[in-house]
Order: C-alpha cells, then structure tokens, then sequence
C-alpha cells in the first residue's frame, strides 16, 4: 500500500514555481507547480551536476535547471534533448485541495 | 499491426452507411490504416494524386499514428497527439475515405468486395492488405486472464497506464526491443518492473553478450529486476492476474503482466480469402500477391522468404509499390539491415553478422568508465558486423563500410576508433565524420533517407531542421540521427543554417527585434498577452523566452508593468546567485568602490553568524559572501540593511558596479575627482535593469587604473574634461572600447551616461551585451543618437531617469519585511519515523 504523506496546498506552491520538502535523513523533494496546475515532484537534483532544479524555470511540464539550462521534463526527471539523465521522480496526488507525495518511492528515490 | 483483431465491435463510429460517390476513378481500398498503409498512400499521391479514389479500413479508432512512438507515450514524453501522422485534414484533404473503428473481417476476391464487422460491403477495383503483425502470444496458462496484456497499439499503452496509476509490480515477457521500452515505460509511471527473458543475453538478436550485459546492469541500475534465461511455466490469478510463475517454480507477484515476446505477420484474412501465404502474405518485387488486384505491403507480407519488422524495409516496400500501381517499373530488393536504438535512453547499435566463426576477427574497445563497449567483425578485410553500446556515433560509418564492403586492410589498426581518426583527420569533429560519409549512406534509419537525399533536401531550402523534417523525412521518426542530420545543415550551409532571421528560441518564429517592436507597436502589458498575440507555439513559453519577454516589458512599461518572478533567472528571482552546491553569494553594493567601518563590522558580523565559508574581495571593488542558503537569505540581508547596505546586484542583468581609482583627491597623477564621479554615477544608474549585466568604470588619469577602456561604459578623466568610452568587455572576447566623444564637465559625463545606457536598454536584444551589440550596429550610430542629436540624447536620459524613479528600491530591503517569503521558506519539513 502506497502511504501518502501531506505536504501542503496547491496555493502554497507558486504557479510555474517550486517549494522544497525537507525529509530527515533524506534528499531534498521540490514540488512543482506547473500553468495548468499539475503537481510534480522530484529529488531536488539535476542528473548533470546535482543543480537545485526548484530554483528553475519552470515552462510547460519541463524545468530549466538554473546551473547550467538543462531541460528537465518533470513528469519523467528524464534530461530533455540531447542531455542525458534522469532525476528519480515521487508520486504525488492531489485530494481535497491538498497535495500529497508517496512516501515509499520517495524514500527509495531519495536513498 | 493488429487491425483486425483488437478492436471491439462497440467503435465502429462513422455513419452507418458507406454511399458509394458518383466518382469514375478506380477504386483503392486499404485494409489497415497503420504506418504501412497509410504510407503507401503517400507515396502514391506524391506519384499520381488523383489516380486512384481511396478508402481505407482501420480496426482501431483513431486516425494514423507512429507506433513506434507508443513508448514515448507510455513514458509520458509525449502525447498521442505527438504521434500522428496525418490528422483528419490529410484524409479530408486528399479525400481519402477514412473508415476507422471497423475492422474488415472478410475478402470476397471473386465479387471485388470487402465486408466489415459492423456489416459494411465496399467495392474494390485494386485492393491493398496493410494488416501488419499480431502480438505473439505465448500458449501458456492464464494467458487469457484480465491484466494480461501484449504491447502493440494505443490501447495496450492506455491499459499499461492505468495499471501503472495504481502502483505495484508489473511483469513484462520479453527482453527485446519492446520488452525493454515497456519496461522503462513502466518504471518511469513507478511500477516495480521484472523482464523475464528466455534467451541469456538481452536484445540477442541485436546484441552480443557483451552489449547485453552493460544494457542489463545499467537497467538494473534503475530498479528494475531481470531475469536471463528465464522460461514462463504460467500465469497465475484468481479472476485477475496475480503473477508469473516461471520453470524453476520462482513466483512473480505482479498485477500486469505485458507480453513482449515477438510480433507475427498478421494472415488470417488473407488466408482465409485464398491468397498464397507462406509465414507471411507471399508478394512479389511490386508487391503484388497471388491474385493482381491485391497487393500487400508492411510487416503482413513475405518477399523473397524474408518477413521484416523494422520501419526501414517497410518504407522501401511503399515506394515499390507506389511505383508499380503509377506504372514505374523499379521493384523491391531486400535490404541489409542496421538497428541504431535508444532502448530506454541508452544508445544502442547493431549491424551485418556479428556472431563471429570461421575466418573472422573480434576488434574490440572497451571504456568501462563511460560505459562504452564497441565491436567490430571484420572478415577478409571487410566489416562485416558491428555493435556498438554506449557510443554509437560511428555506427552509420561502420554500416556504410559493411554495404559498400570496403577494403579496411590500411585502416584496420586505427577502424575502431571510428571515423575521424581512421580516416587520417585525427581531430574529432562529428562534421568532417558526417561530411566524409558517402552520398549513399543512410542517415535516417526510421524513413530510409541517405545523405544525398538530406543534402540534396538542404540545397533545396530546407534550412532548419524542421524544415528538413518537413521535406524529407529525416530524424522525424525516432529522431536518432537528429546529431547527423544538424551537422550535415552545418556542413551544407556553413553559417546559414536557419538562415532567414532568427527566432527568439523555437516557441516562436519572431526574432528579437520584430518580438519588441510589436509588444511597443501594439501596447502589449503582460507575458500572456504577448504569447497569445504573436502565435507562441508553446503555453508558457521557455527559458529562453521569459527571460526576454519579461526585460522587454519591464523596459517598455516602467512603472506599470508587474514584473513575473517566475520569468526571472534563479539569481534574479533569489537576488543572490546561486553556487554550485545550491547556497547562494551575497554581495552588498559598495558605491564606488568605497566602505567604512560600519560596514565592514556588519559584513564580519554576518560571515561569522552565518559561517559563511568563505569571502571574498570582487573584480568590482566589493566584497562576497559565499555559502548562504536560501532561507538565510532575508536575515542576512536585514543585517546588511541595518548597517545602511543595499543589493550590489551582482547577480542581475542590470548595473553591477562603477569601478574608481582614487583620482584627485590623493592621487597625485589625477586629474579629476574620479571616486565622486564614481559614486554619483552608481547613484544614478543602480537598480537598472538591462539586457545583460552592465559595469561601469571610472578613471582619474589615462594610466587608467580603474580598466575604464573594457567596461560597458568607461569614464577616462583628462586634465580638459571626460573621454567617454563605450562598449568594452572583459569577458570570453576581450573588447577594447570605442571612443564615444570627450565632455568638459562631470554633469555631461553624468547625461551622456544616461543616455547611452537607455539606448542600450531599448534596442539591444536580450544577454546582448554592449560589446556584440555595438559592434552589430556601429559605434557611428550610437555617436548619431547620443553625440550628434542632442534632443534625442536628452529625450534618453529623461527616459532612464523616469524609469530609475521606480527601480531604485532595495529589493533586499523588501524581500527582509518579509516579501515573496515562499521563495525562501522550505514547505513543512518530514520526519519519517524509522520503518
């Protein structure tokens, strides 16, 4: 059974932005917040040089990553383009208003 | 390609009846609307349009996709509508009869009919099979169980990522191609993936055991578990699939099970209607079977004992067949076949006979640290096979090597360090590699384009690699040779490449220019605004674009405009920059270079309170903090505010620094107070945003100790007055600046710089720094605007002072009280408890 742990709102997450999530012990989680409103969650790293990817640009379902602009598609954390990577995604679902992230997968994720 | 099997009777959704038109053209009807069919329509329109009227039959309900897509799709890398081939329109506009959903059951050679499942009987005068393959099943126990599953059209892909919506363990039958895509496709949705494979060696067909063994741990890498030499005793369930149980009694709890294990031409109807069929439907050069008014085309036929099921043969047969029914005489030759592939991200290649034996020879490299292994068999002085993992660049060359069986006794030594080096050029650019290729080598693998084709495509007009797309073909399937085909543009054109103007980036086909002087012309006020108004082909544009668009509204509407954080650069949004380990650089402006020791004690307070790691003395006469994290941001800057400090700025596209010497006031070779003008001018423009980053330099004497001459605007004072210097860089191309004019006075050194820097904020593009930008349109022009025309020059600084009026507030200050906190703040952090 997948156990899902709160993080927070939609409104607590800027609309083509990102907030972090903290985990003891753990890599850090950005939560993204796309135009249309999807949440995405990743492992707060770029594949190329670990790049806070919460710190990028944000545009369409992808994110620049503010080190060096690699293109990050936040439904898969695969590399856009001729980069190569990819970032461990977590799953993450919205009930009630409220935006929930998987805690097994981000947990063996983040491992 | 499964038409006529998978599809339920509940689709069929056109109307009910078929009105045979009053049209007096012989009739074409297809059976299949897959790749195959639908693109032997397109080669026969592209011979002879109106020839034939054409109908065609597809049992799924969609209009013709890119199967070989579906594991993007499944990766959720792209959408279905990604993979369309040809939309409603193509059918409408070359009226083509589309009856999709109703899959033909029955073929009545003696009446020239077919007759659908909902019923439907079509005339033919020439009938085309284009059913494709059926997904093999293997015959073993609960194949037939709910959640068993084969890999083959939208449906599968549908089924797969509702499984995949509620999570848990998944199984898929096959370690091929479509195996492993599956696989990915399902680990990425975040279900825990087992390939069972019967063979050792995955992809065995494609690879050696080597290449197998690096494409199996790197899969492992990724979470997924595979099983070698594994062979399936059954599947088991109650009522639904609840795992696999293999030979050696080894249960695999799984929710989904994908059968991947090989596709079969799909015959049935054509045996049924009496035609020769052996393991396929039996065609001959023309690609006309048994009876002369049918035809067959795809992965159903088989042409000389060979059935196929890549894309490329398939692509050769259409053309054949095309030429048959327009009465060119050409006919189908087998081809040699090569695979280049990115089996779930990882590059892959294969070609010729690689099984080794009798005569033949091993050249092998391995790099274990790239992960790069690659093999090339090389028999009687002639390549005859290749694989390649890890790094495939050089595979086009191996395979053109391998078809045109070259003589490779004189480069055998250095053959597999591929081309640039066996070929005596020694450095390694990929153009000279793809400009030594013959014209005969293929480039594209997916649509069957040689390099003659693509270049003969470029020398045509297509410019871009959209452009070679669009005509050609080439890199629109897979898009595996996208590398190739964009330096054969560089090599065709040289620096024409996208010739015409520049986009802005590859959301919009506006280039800078036209993009400001719309948003300006039409009195454009937001980011949306402009996207909607000049036909973005994207929602929100991209990284390149907001930036941009942002800086050009923000330039126009000073005041009025809100600017959008989420468009700003990390370093402008956190205004601090960021460092490679995530904290961030805080810089406090030094006006002129100049401190005291209230200052500095809060600067020593901060670094201490903070333990910031380092600090460090600037190019710009300041000093950084490295090493805060975002959420410490605000406070540092509190402390920095208290002690009468405001943002330097040194993270921005705007003013950073004025750099002074110490000029008259001690200097005894100085000729002007160079430290006050210094000041007074970082008064002025500070806060500024620009198209890049922007400093200034002020100098007492023309020793020059203040590097004014490679600064964006230099100030060199003389004992009569003030050489005013512009559009220096000390950056990657090192620029020495132009003379603008002499003044006489420190208050038209003052204008002037006004002046210039709101020249530059209008009509440079933006990261256009002045030096490029300067040498774009003349230093004689900026002299006419800002030296000749002295209303003009003053109707400019009127204009950066206005809009000074309202940048001059210390973002720090604001982000301190408490602004935009979400930018700073983590959301609530997560203990997890020990499990």
């Amino acid at each position: 059974m997948t156990d899902w742990i709160d993080i927070g709102t939609l409104a607590d997450i800027p609309q083509r932005g990102a907030r972090t999530v903290q985990i003891t012990g753990e890599k850090e989680i950005a939560v993204f917040r796309t135009s249309d409103d999807k949440v995405f969650a990743l492992v707060n790293e770029c594949p190329h040089k670990k790049g806070p990817l919460s710190q990028g640009i944000v545009h369409g379902h992808s994110v620049a990553c503010p080190l060096h602009n690699w293109n990050i598609a936040l439904k898969t954390g695969e590399a856009q383009g001729n980069d190569e990577g990819c970032t461990p995604t977590i799953a993450v679902k919205e009930e009630g208003g409220r935006i929930l992230i998987a805690r097994p997968t981000a947990l063996k994720a983040a491992a | 390609m499964d038409f006529q099997n998978n599809a339920g009777p509940e689709t069929a959704n056109e109307e009910d009846i078929f009105v045979p038109s009053d049209d007096v053209r012989e009739h074409l009807v297809v059976v299949g609307n897959g790749m195959a069919g639908c693109r032997a329509i397109e080669e026969l329109l592209a011979r002879d349009a109106g020839r034939y009227r054409v109908t065609i039959f597809g049992a799924e309900p969609y209009v013709n996709y890119n199967r070989i897509m579906l594991s993007p799709v499944l990766a959720g890398e792209k959408s279905f509508d990604d993979i369309i081939i040809n939309s409603r329109e193509w059918y409408d506009d070359n009226q083509i009869e589309l009856i999709a959903g109703d899959p033909v059951t029955g073929i009545d050679r003696t009446a020239k009919t077919v007759t659908s499942q909902s019923g439907r009987t079509v005339g033919y005068d020439k009938l085309l099979i284009a059913t494709g393959s059926d997904p093999f099943i293997i015959p073993v126990p609960g194949k037939d169980l709910p959640g068993v599953i084969s890999f083959r059209d939208m449906k599968d892909v549908d089924t797969m990522l509702e499984a995949a919506g509620k999570g848990g363990n998944a199984v898929v039958i096959g370690g091929g191609l479509l195996g492993l895509e599956a696989a990915h496709g399902l680990t990425l949705r975040g279900m825990k993936v087992t390939v069972i494979h019967l063979m050792d060696t995955l992809m065995e067909r494609q690879l050696d055991e080597a290449a197998g063994w690096l494409l199996k741990t790197a899969l492992e890498g990724r979470g997924q578990t595979i099983l070698t030499g594994a062979n399936t005793e059954s599947i088991y369930g109650d009522g639904k699939v609840e795992g696999v149980r293999l030979k050696d009694g080894t249960e695999i709890p799984a929710s989904l099970v994908v059968m991947a294990v090989g596709i079969r031409p799909s015959t049935a109807l054509a045996r049924e209607a009496g035609l020769d069929v052996n393991r396929g439907i039996k065609v001959d050069d023309h690609m006309v079977t048994s009876d002369p008014d049918v035809l067959a085309v795809g992965e159903c036929v088989e042409h000389d004992g060979n059935v196929y099921g890549l894309v490329a043969p398939l692509w050769d047969m259409c053309r054949s067949l095309a030429d048959g029914l327009t009465d060119q005489h050409t006919g189908y030759k087998g081809p040699v076949t090569s695979t280049k592939l990115k089996v779930a991200g990882l590059d892959v290649f294969s070609a010729g006979d690689f099984s080794g034996g009798e005569g033949c020879e091993d050249i092998v490299l391995r790099d274990a640290s790239r992960g790069v292994y690659k093999r090339v068999v090389v028999k009687d002085d002639k390549v005859i096979g290749a694989v390649l993992y890890g790094d495939t660049a050089d595979g086009g060359w191996y395979f053109d090597l391998l078809k045109r069986e070259e003589d490779v006794g004189k480069i055998r030594d250095l053959l597999i360090f591929g081309q640039a080096f066996a070929s005596g050029g020694g450095a390694l650019d990929p153009k000279a590699a793809v400009a030594a290729l013959s014209d005969d080598a293929e480039i594209c693998g997916c649509n069957g384009v040689s390099k003659g084709q693509v270049v003969g495509c470029i020398e045509m007009g297509a410019c871009s690699l959209d452009a070679v797309r669009a005509t050609c073909k080439a890199s629109a399937s897979c898009g595996s040779c996208t590398g190739l085909v964009e330096n054969l543009l560089a090599v065709v054109l040289g620096d024409d490449v996208q010739s015409g103007p520049k986009t802005m980036c590859k959301c919009t086909s506006f280039g800078h220019d036209d993009v400001r002087r719309e948003i300006v012309a039409q009195n454009m006020r937001s980011i949306p605004e402009v996207m909607q108004k000049l036909h973005w082909s994207t929602p929100d544009g991209c990284s390149s674009c907001r930036p941009a668009l942002n800086y050009y509204l923000l330039c126009a509407l000073p005041g009025e405009y809100v600017d959008d954080q989420q468009s700003r650069f990390v370093n402008e949004r956190m205004h601090a920059n960021i460092q490679k380990d995530g904290t961030y650089s805080v810089v406090p402006r030094m006006w002129g270079g100049l401190t005291n020791p209230r200052e500095l004690r809060a600067i020593a307070d901060v670094v201490e309170k903070y333990d910031a790691p380092m600090v460090k003395v600037t190019g710009g006469q300041r000093l950084d903090i490295f090493g805060i994290k975002k959420e410490d941001l605000p406070a540092v800057w509190a402390d920095l505010n208290a002690a009468g400090m405001v943002s330097g700025h040194a993270y921005g596209k705007s003013l950073r620094t004025v750099k002074t010497c110490v000029g008259s006031e001690w200097c005894r070779f100085g000729t002007q107070d160079s430290t006050g003008l210094g000041v007074k001018t970082e008064r002025m423009t500070w806060g500024s945003w620009m198209p890049h980053k922007f400093k200034i330099a002020v100098s007492g004497c023309p020793r020059n100790c203040a590097e004014a001459t490679i600064k964006d605007f230099g100030v060199v004072c003389v004992d009569s007055g003030y050489e005013l210097h512009v559009g220096g860089n000390g950056g990657i191309h090192v620029r020495a600046t132009d003379l603008l004019c002499k003044v006489s006075t420190e208050q038209e050194a003052l204008d002037y710089c006004a002046a210039f820097t709101q020249l530059y904020r209008e009509e440079a593009r933006y990261l256009e720094r002045t030096a490029p930008w300067i040498e774009r349109v003349g230093v004689d022009y900026v002299k006419q605007r800002i030296v000749e025309d002295d209303a003009g020059r003053e109707a400019l600084r009127a204009r950066f002072l206005y809009s000074q009026s309202f940048s001059q507030e210390d973002p720090w200050a604001q982000r301190a009280a408490g602004a935009e906190s979400e930018l700073h703040q983590h959301l609530e952090p997560i203990a997890i408890a020990a499990e």
